[in-house]
């Protein structure tokens, strides 16, 4: 199938981009390279100028300053029927009045394409629905008018493939499904696919590379295993995942690590997984990176330690506990054990001490907003 | 159990009712179309077919009916496209006192007839202008128009604005857009704004009487004739009307439902 598919894709980039709209800005100040063949993913909360983003790379909207360009070319000032892009909406906009192979043809025809009728049936049979092509996009499923709609602008060997949120509509098992159909097309089509979307497992899962974006700003950009391991903000850790944070000021400082202090507790991070070095700082760790114990264990250079605290609450999620400890002076902390049979502690009120790797911990560049909270430890829930 | 039992009595009967008084009008409308009238069809005479066979026998009963048709097609069309227009226009774009121009397109529907037709008739005075058949036309768009932008703005409101953006994205130029997408996706509901047009042209009185001067439409023919005694004929042309639109109104419900199946077979 892939011979199907001769034309690989083309970089995007996008040079100083803002986009107003009548009483707010969307857009600051936007610089984004996004190699060719690449999957990449814009990841955000809504609101956050991603959908926009995607538009103005489609060629739906005008930025009010910068440049796009697509395999290098200027395209900042061209229409959208005249870009090499290819869009999967959000609600499919399959034409009702077109039959599905009439809707897939449609680019081809408008193209003047040779013989529009076999490479969209093709088209069609790559995404398992030949079998469909003379029913209305009415009579199908969810899933079916996605994979219509995936294979309407794929057939048009686009140099950029924009998805703006193309699984949210589907249930949850389906989603699963469909993202990894997605994957593997990407993989064989080679094509570079700029995926949109507010799910942050769906962005890991399926991108190379993953861009967090907030507020009209890209706050961090990277491999997702790098994004996790490494956030640079409260926004990142908390949007991507979820984190304990903690806040103080640096007390002690060598060669290789900073210590800041925490209501009398030391919290040791490594300089090189750290922002800041001086001065008031948040130190963060995963909950899954931390562990409980029942009495006050003895543990080298290379741990953090903090506590005793008192578990305030457990919950039961299938693969693992997750316990909420509560330390005074110093806030909640989540910690997730695995559940293979031997969880250490499982009653409320249990007295426990909290510790991590040093070299798990990372330090940002910014502060909780809500430090005066008596909670540290909160967690964004995705939509 | 007593109220149920009167429910079930009393909705049909209640039912039956609403349609008796709805279609006793057309009822001897149609029955006095076969009337062998003398000076007037008001009192039953006795059977014939004369009226139907003959139409036309009746003086300038079918000349007032062509100018009605020819009226009604001509107004429908032009309102049609305008009203089409200015509906896209304001649910699509926004511009400066839209509301206000949204506000201003009922008052037309609003104004008593009788203003509309005196006020339209004062103007035409004004300007010079002859009344006639071009007066007519003016004034049925004028009035038809209202009705059009409502009609159709509803179904611009309800088309999704992916759906024009999916067409652009697909290589399809402004234009291309509208023709390929946007206008089949209208096309029911300009359909049904051009038959409530036409429908409102063709029996229109009141600003017809102000506006036509000479020029003889159908439902002043049936005004003026009806004061000396209106002929069968008039009632044969009123009721070929209401089967046509009948047959219409069939004609396109057999279709879709054909095509529902259709459709559903290929499932």
């Amino acid at each position: 199938m892939a011979t199907e598919f001769v034309a690989r894709g083309a970089d995007l980039e996008l040079k100083g981009i803002r986009k107003e709209f009548p009483g707010f800005t969307a857009i600051e100040n936007l610089d984004l390279h996004i190699p060719a063949g690449e999957f990449f993913a814009l990841l955000g909360p809504s609101g956050c100028g991603k959908t926009t983003t995607l538009r103005l790379v489609a060629g739906l909207e005008q930025p009010t300053q910068g440049k796009i360009l697509i395999g290098g070319k200027d395209v900042t000032n061209t229409k959208a029927h005249e870009r090499p892009v290819n869009t999967v909406f959000q609600s499919y906009a399959l034409f009702p009045h077109m039959s599905v192979l009439e809707n897939v043809a449609f680019g081809l025809k408008q193209r003047k394409v040779e013989d529009p009728m076999t490479k969209a049936q093709a088209s069609l049979d790559l995404v398992e629905l030949g079998h469909l092509a003379l029913r209305r996009p009415a009579q199908l499923s969810g899933g079916q008018q996605q994979r219509v709609a995936l294979a309407r602008a794929l057939v048009n060997r686009p140099s950029l493939l924009l998805l703006d949120e193309p699984l949210g509509a589907l249930d949850l098992k389906l989603r699963r499904q469909m993202q990894i159909e997605l994957k593997a097309i990407q993989m064989e089509v080679g094509l570079t696919f700029l995926h949109v979307t507010h799910d942050q497992e769906e962005a890991m899962d399926m991108a190379d590379t993953v861009a967090v974006m907030n507020k009209g700003r890209i706050e961090q950009m990277g491999s997702p295993e790098k994004l996790y391991d490494r956030p640079k903000t409260v926004f990142v850790s908390k949007f991507l995942g979820q984190s304990n944070l903690f806040v103080g000021k640096v007390e002690e400082e060598n060669a290789s690590s900073i210590s800041i202090n925490v209501a009398g507790n030391k919290i040791t991070v490594p300089k090189d997984r750290a922002e800041k070095h001086k001065g008031k700082i948040a130190v963060g760790v995963r909950p899954e990176k931390a562990f409980f114990h029942e009495e006050k264990p003895k543990l080298g250079a290379g741990h953090n330690l903090i506590g005793p605290g008192e578990i305030i609450d457990i919950r039961f999620t299938g693969v693992s506990n997750q316990y909420l400890i509560e330390i005074p002076n110093v806030g909640n902390v989540t910690v997730f054990a695995q559940n293979i049979g031997k969880s250490p502690v499982t009653e409320l009120g249990a007295k426990v001490w909290v510790s991590w790797k040093v070299e798990h911990a990372f330090g940002l560049s910014d502060l909780p907003t809500n430090t005066g909270d008596e909670t540290i430890t909160q967690s964004i829930t995705v939509q | 159990m007593k109220n149920f039992s009167l429910g079930k009595y009393a909705l049909p009967v209640y039912a039956v009712l609403a349609f008796t008084y709805l279609l006793i009008p057309i009822a001897y409308t149609f029955v006095f179309s076969f009337n062998d009238y003398r000076r007037s069809n008001i009192a039953w005479r006795g059977f014939t077919l004369d009226n139907w066979a003959s139409v036309c026998e009746a003086q300038g009963v079918c000349e007032a009916f062509g100018t009605s048709v020819t009226i009604g097609v001509i107004s429908t069309l032009i309102a049609t496209v305008l009203g089409t227009m200015i509906a896209i226009a304001l649910v699509r774009y926004r511009f400066k006192f839209r509301s206000a121009v949204s506000l201003l397109l009922f008052l037309p529907m609003a104004t008593p007839e009788l203003v509309l037709g005196a006020g339209l008739a004062a103007q035409f005075f004004n300007v010079g202008a002859e009344m006639g058949f071009g007066t007519i036309v003016i004034a049925h768009v004028m009035f038809c128009l209202s009705f059009v932008v409502v009609t159709v703005k509803a179904r611009v409101a309800s088309l999704d604005p992916a759906l024009e953006e999916a067409g652009r994205d697909l290589y399809a130029s402004p234009s291309q857009v509208f023709w390929k997408i946007t206008f089949p996706l209208l096309l029911p509901g300009i359909m049904a704004a051009a038959l409530l047009a036409f429908a409102l042209s063709f029996d229109d009185f009141i600003i017809t009487y102000f506006n036509s001067g000479p020029t003889e439409t159908f439902p002043k023919y049936v005004y003026t004739a009806a004061a000396k005694g209106l002929p069968g004929e008039a009632n044969v042309i009123g009721m070929s009307v209401f089967f046509l639109a009948i047959a219409i109104v069939v004609t396109v419900q057999v279709r879709s439902s054909l095509k529902a199946k259709r459709l559903a077979k290929i499932k």
